[in-house]
């Protein structure tokens, strides 16, 4: 319950963030909604000895469109997703899967940047964000550079951003007339972090499928894109076959941990059915 | 470590206080503040015991540091009532019989507060997902859901003098 001492910083502009990072090196932590860091710190998990709150820098907030992207600055909350009419408008799958995301409380202080920061293969957005094709805007001493989220995920814990480095904005392209999506998550309880949990994008023309991302989460080091699965269905009819055949392929990539949400047996055949439940919504939504 | 100079408002009272940045602001409500009805009951941000109300929104106060309220506006159960007069949340909780033990109740209060305010006409549904972030041993939480029924009943009639 008790975290370590640390020294506290608020910075107003980015770019004070990102010098204070450079300047502290790697005792300093970022802090967002503190709804992962601040429990990790109550259990000496992590000890950083500076704190850089975030929260404090209007840059980082706020949903815009610029054309046919969606810019979701990285300090959005949750609900503020989930409240967002641009969000429910062009990318409904988020909107939705927020709702999934801990609780109300949690809610209201957990960003969508510190989610997919922290890398933690439990939280949602990872998949989200590998689904909806998304790309992260992170500046750093040497200014902005965009990175997509599909190979943003190193591991557990580890991604692509940098110690000196600031996640600024989600952009994500608006979805296409007649896109179909899904969220499918088990778990042990409400606020619970899933067992296994599945994202699927996708449009069809006809009976056939012309466009599918599926990402998995919690069975895996880290988010996963399978495109082994995205392949038994892309350009092919969309029936029981196509569909059992991405399922299998999920399964197959599947390297879950075993813990209290169960073995790897479990896991494995959860994410197989998360897959054909999402793809089931996806499909019955796509126009 | 140094510590900062905080300026927050709670229920109502302006305080300034020197804090340290790893002070939870449960504890600084309960420990310098004494207003010692937010209560703790896990370590782990899940049992919403420590939920209070800060710029307008159900917070758990064991996961947000006092340094971070400087400027802001914190309710805690200790200024739901209104001269006595105890709010529609409070009532609702006590002709419901919405509370056994009584250690829950404060950040219950707080959080129907708040999310009577975000959506006052809810379904048992919602009221069940509203009240997600807060556990309760004793009620089996049926008589919870009444209590806020009641509360947002409440809200809704006509102000009498
Ligand atoms: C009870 C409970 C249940 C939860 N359930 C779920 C769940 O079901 N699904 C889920 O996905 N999550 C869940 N979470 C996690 C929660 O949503 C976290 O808030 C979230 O994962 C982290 O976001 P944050 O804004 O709180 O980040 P913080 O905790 O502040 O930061 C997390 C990490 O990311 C870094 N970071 C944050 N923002 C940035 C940035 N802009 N640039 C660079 N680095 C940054 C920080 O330095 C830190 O290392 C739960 C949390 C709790 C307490
Ligand atoms: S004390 Fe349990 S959530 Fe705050
Ligand atoms: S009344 Fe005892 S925990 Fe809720």
């Amino acid at each position: 319950m008790i975290p370590p001492r640390f020294e506290y910083h608020a910075p107003r502009t980015i770019s004070e963030a990102v010098a204070l990072l450079g300047q502290l090196g790697s005792e300093a932590k970022l802090l967002a909604g503190g709804h992962s860091l601040l429990p990790m710190m109550k259990l000496r998990f992590a000890q950083p000895e500076h704190l850089i709150d975030i929260n404090r820098i209007p840059e980082l907030r706020g949903i815009r469109e610029e054309g046919t992207t969606v810019v979701i600055g990285a300090m959005t909350s949750e609900n503020e997703l989930i409240n967002s009419p641009i969000v429910q408008a062009k990318v409904p799958v988020l909107a939705e899967a927020a709702q999934m995301i801990a609780d109300p409380q949690v809610r209201n202080r957990g960003t969508i940047g510190g989610d997919i920061a922290h890398g933690d293969p439990g939280n949602d957005h990872p998949a989200l964000s590998i689904a909806i094709e998304a790309s992260f805007v992170l500046e750093g001493p040497k200014g902005r550079r965009t990175v997509p989220a599909d190979g943003f995920f190193l591991g557990t814990y580890m991604t692509l951003l940098q110690e000196d480095e600031v996640m600024c904005e989600i952009h994500v392209p608006a979805f296409a007339q007649g896109t179909g999506w899904a969220y499918e998550k088990i778990k042990r309880k409400t606020g619970d972090w899933a067992t296994a949990g599945c994202a699927v994008v996708m449009r069809k023309s006809g009976d056939t499928v012309t466009h599918v991302r599926i990402a998995l989460t919690n069975v895996a080091p880290a988010a996963l894109r399978v495109e082994a699965a995205e392949a038994a269905l892309l350009n092919q009819p969309f029936n029981a076959t196509t569909v059992q055949a991405a399922a299998d392929a999920a399964t197959a990539a599947c390297d879950p941990a075993e813990d209290l949400r169960g073995d790897i047996e479990y896991k494995t055949a959860m994410a197989g059915e998360m897959v054909k439940r999402a793809l089931t919504k996806a499909w019955a939504l796509c126009s | 470590m140094a510590k900062k100079l905080i300026n927050v408002s709670v229920n109502g009272k302006a305080e300034e206080k020197a804090v340290e940045p790893r002070t939870l602001l449960i504890h600084f409500l309960r420990e310098e503040l004494n207003l010692t009805g937010a209560h703790i009951g896990c370590e782990t941000s899940h049992c919403g015991a420590c939920t209070v109300d800060i710029d307008g929104q159900s917070v758990k106060s064991c996961t947000h540091l006092a340094v971070q309220c400087d400027g802001s506006e914190v309710l805690t159960v200790e200024g739901l009532a209104n001269k006595g007069v105890l709010h529609a949340v409070q009532e609702g909780f006590y002709k419901e019989h919405g509370l056994q033990c009584g250690f829950c109740t404060p950040g219950m209060l707080m959080r129907a507060y708040r999310f009577l305010q975000e959506n006052p006409n809810p379904s048992e549904e919602e009221i069940r997902h509203g009240m997600a972030g807060n556990l309760c041993r004793c009620t089996g939480y049926m008589n919870i859901v009444k209590a806020v029924q009641y509360a947002a009943k409440k809200l809704q009639e006509p102000v009498t003098a």
